[in-house]
Order: C-alpha cells, then sequence, then structure tokens
C-alpha cells in the first residue's frame, strides 16, 4: 500500500503544548515537511520568538537559538552573515515582530539580510493571555481593549508586511496567507518554499505573514476562528503577495543563470 | 596609540571577526577603526546596528554561531543592552563588551567617570549572573586586556566587561600587542551552526522546570566561583610600609598614583591598592592590608560604589574614608595629596 501522510521527519514526536484549532501547528508542520522536502535539515537553524511559539524547539528536529521578545531580527542577521550557506529562518508573532521588535525586523529588512521570516499574525498576545496586540482589529476585543479597540486610544492595526514592502530592493518578497481551510494551507507552504529559496538564492529579505486562529484568546470555536479570519481579518489583512522582485526580469534572469 | 583604537586593533589581533555597535561618544573611534579594520580580515564582519539593544543581540547571533565578538558602548547604550548581556549570561556564550563610561544618570554628559561600577560588577541586567570586569589604566593595559578577555569570555562561556572611561579611551600612548599569550581553549561543542552530522540541538535560556532553573543558577555560581578563584587581577604600589592604602582602579587609579608619589615626597607612609578586575574582586588583598594598614582611602570618580566592595572585603576590620567627584569631573593629584595628608595628620600617623 502507499503511505500517502505521516508525521514530517523534523518534527519530534512529542506532545504539542498548543491549544486546540491554534495555527501554530500547522504551520510547524509545513515548515518540517519543507525541511525534509527541501533535504536542509543539516542546515537549518530556527530563531523561535518569546511568546506561544516559544518551545519550538522542542518540536523541531534541527538546530535552534531563543531569541529574547522581538530581537529574532538582529540574532537572524548575525548568524545569516556567520553562517551564509545556512538556512535561517526567524519565527515571530505579532508582538513579538510588529511592536517590540518593530526596529529589529524593519532593519533587518532594509539591509536586504538573506534570512527568512514566518510572520505569525493572530491580531492578540497568545501566551500573555490575550492583550491587545499590534496588529488587533478595531473593535476587538481583548483583555487589555476590553470595549474595543479604538483609534484615539490604540492607534490602527499596524500592516507591517506592506511597511516593509515599501523598502528598497533589500526586501525580496513578502506575502500574506493563511491557514483556515485545505487550499489555503497549501498556499502557505508554497510560500514558505518560496521565502526559503529566495534565501538560497541569496536574492535579498523574505517574510510570509500567516493570519492564524487563536480560538483560545478570541473566544471562539476554532470553525468561528478560521469563519473570523475569512470574513473580517482579510479585510484588513488582505491575502496575496505583497512584493515579489523575483518577477522582476533582471532578478529572474539572474536567478535562472546559476 | 589611542585608547580607542588600541581596544579595537588587541581585538582584531586576539581573533575577533565580528563587531557590532551603534555610535556614541566617547568612543567613536573604535566601531570606526573596526569598520575599517574588520574588511581587511576574512570573514570579517561589521554591521552598525540600529540600536544597541540590536548591537548586543547580533553579538549573541555571532557568538552562537561560533565567532569571536565584539560590541562596544558608553553608559547609556550600555544600559540597553543589559537584556542581551543576561541572555548571554542565561545561555553561556562568550562576548567581549567594551564601556567607556561617562557622566551620568541619564544623558549626563560625556566626560570619564565610573558611575557604572555597580551596573557593571553587580550584574546590570536581571536575574542571578555575573559578567567580568577588567578595568585597564594605560593603553598597554588595554591591549592587553582586551585580547585576554576574549579568552576569559571563551574559557568560561561568559561575557566580559571592559571598563574604561573617555579619558583612556582618548589619550595616546605607545603599545605592544606582544604580551598577549593566547590560552588553552575547550572547543566549542555548543554552537548552533546546522545539524549536519551530528543530532540537532538548541541554546536557550528558558527553563520552566524551577528544580531545574534552580539548578542551572547553581551551575552559574560554580562557575563564578572558578572565575573568582582563577582571574583575580590587583596591582600593589609602594605598599609594604604605608599607613594609608588608596584603593582606586582605571583613570582615578592614575591620579592616585600621582598624589602617592606626591605625599611619598612629603615624607607620608601612603601606598595604592588598584583592583583590575572589578569582578572578582580582590577582596584578599584588601583584607591581607588591614592588618598593617590604618586607613583605607578610597578614591572614585562617583559619588561611591567600589567603596561597597572594600568595606565588604574589610567586614569592619579597618577604618574607611571616602573621596570621589561623579558627574565627570577629572579630580586632580594634588587635590587627592591634600585629603590624604589631611586624613595622615588628623588620625596622628
Amino acid at each position: 500500500m502507499k503511505k500517502v501522510y505521516s508525521r514530517p521527519k523534523y518534527l519530534k514526536k512529542v506532545p504539542m503544548h498548543y491549544c486546540p484549532g491554534c495555527g501554530h501547528s500547522i504551520v510547524a508542520k509545513l515548515i518540517t515537511e519543507l525541511v525534509e522536502e527541501m533535504d536542509i535539515a543539516d542546515r537549518t537553524i530556527c530563531i523561535p520568538p518569546a511568546g506561544c511559539a516559544v518551545l519550538l524547539y522542542n518540536y523541531f528536529d534541527f538546530d535552534c537559538v531563543e531569541s529574547a521578545h522581538g530581537r529574532g531580527g538582529a540574532i537572524a542577521t548575525a548568524m545569516k552573515r556567520v553562517l551564509p550557506d545556512r538556512v535561517i529562518f526567524t519565527y515571530q508573532g505579532d508582538g513579538d515582530l510588529a511592536a517590540i521588535g518593530t526596529a529589529e525586523t524593519i532593519h533587518a529588512a532594509n539591509r536586504g539580510e538573506r534570512f527568512t521570516t514566518i510572520f505569525i499574525n493572530n491580531a492578540v498576545y497568545g501566551m500573555t493571555g490575550g492583550q491587545m496586540a499590534p496588529t488587533t482589529l478595531f473593535n476587538q476585543k481583548t483583555t487589555t481593549s476590553q470595549f474595543g479597540r479604538e483609534m484615539r486610544r490604540d492607534g490602527a492595526p499596524i500592516k507591517m508586511s506592506e511597511m516593509l514592502a515599501t523598502l528598497d530592493e533589500g526586501v525580496a518578497y513578502i506575502e500574506r496567507t493563511t491557514v483556515i481551510d485545505v487550499p489555503s494551507i497549501k498556499k502557505t507552504k508554497k510560500a514558505i518554499k518560496k521565502a526559503f529559496q529566495i534565501q538560497m538564492d541569496d536574492i535579498g529579505f523574505s517574510l510570509v505573514e500567516v493570519l492564524s486562529p487563536c480560538p483560545t484568546n478570541w473566544k471562539m470555536n476554532p470553525l468561528q476562528s478560521c469563519k473570523w479570519i475569512d470574513e473580517d481579518m482579510t479585510k484588513v489583512f488582505p491575502l496575496g503577495v505583497i512584493k515579489d522582485i523575483t518577477e522582476n526580469k533582471k532578478v529572474k534572469e539572474a536567478v535562472n543563470a546559476d | 596609540m589611542r585608547g580607542n583604537t588600541v581596544v579595537g586593533e588587541a581585538a582584531i589581533r586576539a581573533g575577533c571577526t565580528c563587531y557590532f555597535g551603534y555610535p556614541i561618544t566617547p568612543q567613536n573611534e573604535l566601531p570606526e577603526y573596526m569598520s575599517r579594520r574588520l574588511t581587511e580580515i576574512e570573514d570579517g564582519i561589521f554591521i552598525q546596528s540600529e540600536s544597541e539593544i540590536s548591537a548586543i543581540n547580533m553579538v549573541l547571533g555571532a557568538s552562537v554561531a561560533g565567532a569571536r565578538v565584539m560590541t562596544s558602548s558608553s553608559s547609556p547604550g550600555i544600559s540597553l543592552k543589559q537584556e542581551g548581556i543576561s541572555f548571554l549570561c542565561g545561555d553561556e556564550l562568550p562576548a567581549v563588551i567594551v564601556n567607556m563610561v561617562r557622566g551620568g544618570p541619564g544623558l549626563g554628559n560625556i566626560s570619564p567617570a565610573q558611575s557604572d561600577y555597580f551596573q557593571s560588577t553587580r550584574g546590570g541586567g536581571h536575574g542571578d549572573y555575573r559578567t567580568v570586569v577588567l578595568a585597564p589604566a594605560s593603553c598597554q593595559e588595554m591591549a592587553d586586556l582586551t585580547m585576554e578577555a576574549f579568552d576569559i569570555s571563551d574559557y568560561y562561556r561568559n561575557p566580559v566587561l571592559i571598563l574604561a572611561d573617555g579619558m583612556l579611551g582618548q589619550m595616546m600612548e605607545p603599545v605592544t600587542f606582544e604580551n598577549y599569550k593566547p590560552r588553552e581553549l575547550p572547543k566549542k561543542d555548543y554552537i548552533i551552526d546546522g545539524a549536519k552530522g551530528r543530532p540537532s540541538r538548541f541554546v536557550r535560556s528558558l527553563i520552566l522546570n524551577t528544580k531545574d532553573m534552580e539548578e542551572h543558577n547553581w551551575k552559574l555560581m560554580r562557575k563564578y566561583k572558578m572565575i573568582t578563584k582563577n582571574e583575580i587581577k590587583c596591582d600593589e604600589f609602594m605598599m609594604d610600609d604605608a599607613k594609608i592604602a588608596v584603593v582606586a582602579y582605571g583613570t582615578a587609579a592614575r591620579i592616585a598614583k600621582g598624589a602617592v608619589k606626591r605625599a611619598r615626597k612629603e615624607g607620608l607612609k601612603v601606598g595604592l591598592i588598584r583592583p583590575i578586575t572589578l569582578w572578582p574582586y580582590p577582596s584578599e588583598v584588601i583584607k591581607k592590608w588591614a592588618r598593617s594598614v590604618s586607613l583605607f582611602v578610597v578614591f572614585e570618580m562617583s559619588a561611591g560604589q567600589m567603596i561597597e566592595d572594600v568595606e565588604l572585603s574589610l567586614k569592619g576590620s579597618s577604618e574607611v574614608y571616602f573621596y570621589g567627584r561623579p558627574g565627570g569631573v577629572i579630580p586632580t593629584p594634588m587635590e587627592l595629596v591634600k585629603i590624604i595628608s589631611s586624613q595622615y595628620y588628623q588620625k596622628g600617623f
């Protein structure tokens, strides 16, 4: 009989601590599948964030380095400069990437550092118990915006991917995806693969933003969470390719020349 | 060579291949020198980071990847680096961090000061940890201690701080880089460079299980005990028959040396104890002299910080007098001579 599905090779055989319906476990699985398919496990290094994904190194069977909250971009910068032939990626949440680590993220992207960022946007601080995130939507209730996010007090949900896309040639590829159904999960995997490939081809900084359900802190069940992403979250954070300089003819030629 | 440049050249000669930093006075000659010098080195990496916080995390990244790495800054910048230093200690990663101290608190000024003693020797960031603190008092010592700092740091897998100030950074003296004797160092079997031909591993400071976290803390303490046993450095000057011992480090020790010489000319029996490692502190040296010395004059360019270590060393067994000038004021040797002689005659030595 042909085996069509099994546990990814580089996903350690331990139970995950993620809540039911959480998007982190899906993305973790996709990454390990890709590491296997691209045959890069012996040169892949992950830099997990502070937050729900802090324990990623317990799940990934390849090298990992912990980062202080928001500092993944700086650590990845130095690691990639020291080890240019490794595949290095940061895995960061919205608080990590779009609040406390905004400076590290913007400047690493602007320098065109050759690492990849997987940006999990669930519009809330998960690990700490559901506080307002930089990406929390208007009127979304959280433990620190109990009557909903409002402009005058909290500012607007920040669109990091669009902001980063305005940077010059250092930023090669940014795509926003989600993981709410089979087609969107497949798209996410494809996007991460492309991001890794762009890094390996030495083109520039690459980032995949994944709109990810957090049923526990959204006080929804998993299905309602997926629906909320589909109907509400994607209105503020539209899915699709936000920047791709590999479409640029010159880059295409350079990549194909190798 | 100029002090700041000496530190840079010494680092390069000790095998430092990475420098990350953010501009701040009075240490800018150092990153400027590194930006040029590292281009001449194979695998040399220089990044002017977007912040001190970013710089120290780049240091962490390069260190965990196996490189010899340095950053430098001055007081306010070092405050920003504290989170990263705490992580380096928790992760047990080597790094050399230079602080050309300026007057504080806050933005303070850019004049030489010693007001970061507490921050440097007590940890500075969060958690139970220590950093080795080396306090050079000349350009030659900047060269020697910088080179040794890399070895100490690699040997114990712990950050080492070099504590100087704008005076030492700007002064020019002849130096040799030939004094350095590289230590035999253990293989870096902890680095993260991809799991090629070995099981995957990770570096982290998060230990959620309290008993495991406690054991990690005790492990660090055992290491600090070993450092205390092996690495203390202290200089003594004209101490043999001294009734008064001036205790001072760095720039203050240079001033104090001048003052001691003058006081000796006046016939006063005065000596100088100059701690070179501020942590671990040369408590035994202080204690040893308590038998013959009647008064310890602690002299600092701060409102009084190292005095606590002198008092802890003496545990009340001898009298301690403090004279300090905070805020970036550089006291003169004559100023200190006056203090010494007035104490000398008041006590009836």
